[in-house]
């Protein structure tokens, strides 16, 4: 229970300025179809690097929890999900704001974001010192495969083709490895004197999830915004907390199976919420009604994608392993702040630690408060033309970068990587194993030296890197993910094969 | 709608030369022991970078849209903007100076407005100059960061 030692930190001034800030923020930024959940978080990281360490992550978290919450008001308004994770909210939730109830459907989906979330993060306050404690045990060698875990299960999850996840993986890896050698001080891949101090995470983090986006919206080119806004009449929120309380079946499965799915590394807030409102739709005695506006489809959809942030850390926190592509921004906020997941943070950090989780707690009420009062407003920022989003993202990934270390080689470094990122996601690679690779790579490279070392005065290294239960559960989880993710490839690609022979045999 | 064979063939094309170049640097390069992980890392890197080549070569690559003639002649106007601020602009004219410009041209480049709309310029400048104030603001101000000042600010 140390965490209720902790609660003082969360209602500092500061510190609840930024929890209110990022809230407010992040919901905006959420409604906001062109910005992704990870890519604010990325944008706001350079401005935690200001702060200390505890605030930097309190503005952070509430913007990750709220962006995800944020995504509904477009989702329900606009049929817009502001994010992925809200593409089964758009679902029943536009159709009930067509039929006249969208400020019902924007209370149930805050107060039912709310529930899970607080489910979410009261989970994380609970595993998480648990599995820090076990992370104790990890010597240089379950480090080093740690961190290969943590790219192989990103990379062949979080990718629709498992060899371009991979290989997105192998690309970051290499990423991390320009610069100068901090062993031997030899210079490494440096082809330009802009690389010569190696990739800094910040800029290649705005680079790799902002610039992508800018250029996507130049290619929507001078499009007139056509979208069919729905009028929002009153509603009385003890009526829609009334309803909530009728719908517990949707709401726990939504709850259960957000949180089970933010859990497993590489699988976010998309996959939650469409599971849940599956699974609500197969339990439900009204299956029927799901998609012309049932309100159990709506509550099922976000507090699934709500419940998916708590948990989604609890990889991260305490084994350098996010669970979602926006886990592993945060974990260069962390890295940023010398501070590393898993006992480092517990131990030698445990103000940090707990004010942070405990933010978001506070940040969950925060977010249904401000979330039910904020969401026409915050629907209207999702009609702002593009042309302007991509100008205003642009000027601030350039002011972003450079104010990190004050160097234009940052900022070079920035849209190199940025107008990569987009060519490649063109053809199906993906930002979130790239990241992981580039933050986790150092990690990894350090415990290989460090343990190749020991190997050299035990029994080598075949020995000390590939025996052992937890090397062995580690390598286990690395080629099961892929294995498992080369299988699913094999069976999409099967399937779509055999639709295409029914059609040409009709 | 999916990219195709030869887009493909192209783009993975691409990642081979990078991980062909980056696993000839690893074993040839000295000290050795600075390029142990880089050596291990890039064993994999190839042979994915083969494995993915082969797959567009052969049809089998069909995740990701590519990119359309279209779209391309959408997006070049912009980028070209993106990249004359970055890596000349900002540094030569001075950062909050470039910015305006920067802000402005793609703000009008991408306007739905018709151009010879006086109302719309009005607009855009006003929003500009509103979002520098802002952004002085902040970086200048608030995170007190000094920016390259240039010719002009």
């Amino acid at each position: 229970m140390e965490f209720l030692n902790h609660f003082g930190g969360v209602f500092e001034p500061l510190a609840l300025m930024l929890l209110i800030g990022g809230t407010v923020g992040g919901l905006i930024l959420g409604a906001t179809p062109g910005l992704s959940p990870t890519m604010a978080v990325a944008l706001l990281i350079p401005f935690t690097f200001h702060l200390q360490p505890v605030h930097g992550l309190i503005l952070l978290g509430a913007a990750y929890t709220s962006t995800v919450a944020g995504g509904a008001v477009s989702a329900i308004l606009l049929k817009i999900p502001g994010a992925p994770a809200n593409i089964a909210t758009s679902l029943d939730g536009h159709e009930m704001a067509k039929q006249g109830h969208g400020a019902r459907a924007l209370h149930l989906s805050f107060l039912s974001s709310g529930v899970g979330g607080l489910i979410g993060v009261l989970l994380l306050i609970f595993l998480t010192p648990l599995l820090s404690q076990w992370a104790l045990a990890f010597g240089p060698s379950h480090l080093f495969w740690l961190a290969i875990v943590g790219v192989t299960v990103i990379g062949s999850l979080d990718s629709n083709s498992f060899v371009k996840g991979l290989l997105s993986g192998c690309i970051g890896l290499w990423l991390s490895m320009i610069g100068y050698d901090d062993i031997q001080g030899a210079q490494r891949f440096i082809f330009h004197d802009a690389l010569s101090g190696g990739i800094n995470i910040i800029p290649a983090l705005i680079g790799l999830f902002a610039i992508p986006q800018v250029i996507d919206m130049f290619g929507k080119g001078r499009f007139i915004t056509e979208i069919e806004t729905v009028k929002v009449p009153k509603q009385q929120f003890m009526n829609s907390l009334r309803e909530l309380r009728g719908n517990v079946r949707a709401l726990t499965i939504g709850t259960t199976f957000g949180s089970i799915i933010g859990l497993i590394p590489g699988v976010g807030g998309q996959i939650a919420g469409l599971v849940a409102y599956d699974q609500t739709r197969k339990f439900s005695p009204d299956r029927d009604k799901f998609g012309t506006g049932h309100p159990e489809g709506l509550i099922a959809a976000e507090s699934a994608n709500n419940a998916m942030v708590g948990p989604s850390l609890v990889p991260l926190l305490t084994l350098s392993i996010p669970g979602s592509p926006t886990a592993a921004v945060l974990l260069g906020g962390l890295l940023i702040h010398g501070i590393f997941p898993g006992t480092d943070l517990f131990d030698n950090h445990p103000q940090v630690a707990w004010t942070f989780i405990n933010s978001m707690l506070i940040g969950q009420i925060l977010m249904v408060a401000f979330g039910i009062y904020t969401a026409q407003w915050a629907a209207r920022i999702a009609l702002v033309p593009n042309s302007l989003m991509a100008s205003a993202v642009l000027v601030l990934a350039l002011f972003g970068s450079y104010s990190i270390q004050q160097s234009m080689g940052d900022v070079y470094i920035m849209l190199a990587l940025g107008v990569g990122m987009f060519f490649l996601d063109r053809f199906g690679f993906s930002a979130a194993p790239l990241v992981l690779g580039l933050i986790l790579g150092p990690i990894a490279e350090a415990n290989f030296i460090q343990g190749t070392q020991i190997a050299a005065a035990q029994d080598g290294p075949w020995v000390y890197f590939l025996t052992g239960p937890l090397n062995m559960l580690l390598i286990f989880f690395a080629v099961s993910s892929i294995a498992f993710s080369f299988w699913s490839n094999l069976m999409a690609s099967k399937s779509k094969k055999d639709g295409l022979a029914e059609e040409v045999t009709k | 709608m999916t990219a195709s064979r030869l887009q493909h063939t192209v783009m993975s094309s691409a990642v081979l030369a990078v991980a062909s170049l980056v696993t000839w640097l690893s074993f040839t390069e000295e000290p050795a022991a600075a390029f142990l992980f880089p050596r291990m890392i890039s064993v994999f890197f190839i042979l994915f970078a083969v494995w993915n080549f082969i797959r567009a070569v052969t049809g089998l690559a069909q995740v990701g849209v590519g990119i359309t003639p279209k779209m391309a002649m959408t997006i070049l106007p912009g980028l070209a903007v993106a990249l004359v601020y970055i890596y000349v602009a900002a540094d030569t004219l001075g950062f909050y100076a470039s910015s305006a410009m920067a802000f402005l041209a793609v703000s009008t480049l991408y306007d739905p407005a018709p151009r010879s709309d006086i109302q719309s310029w009005l607009k855009r400048i006003t929003i500009t100059l509103g979002f520098m104030a802002v952004m002085y603001a902040l970086f200048a101000i608030v995170l007190k960061v000094q920016t390259p000042t240039g010719l002009f600010f």
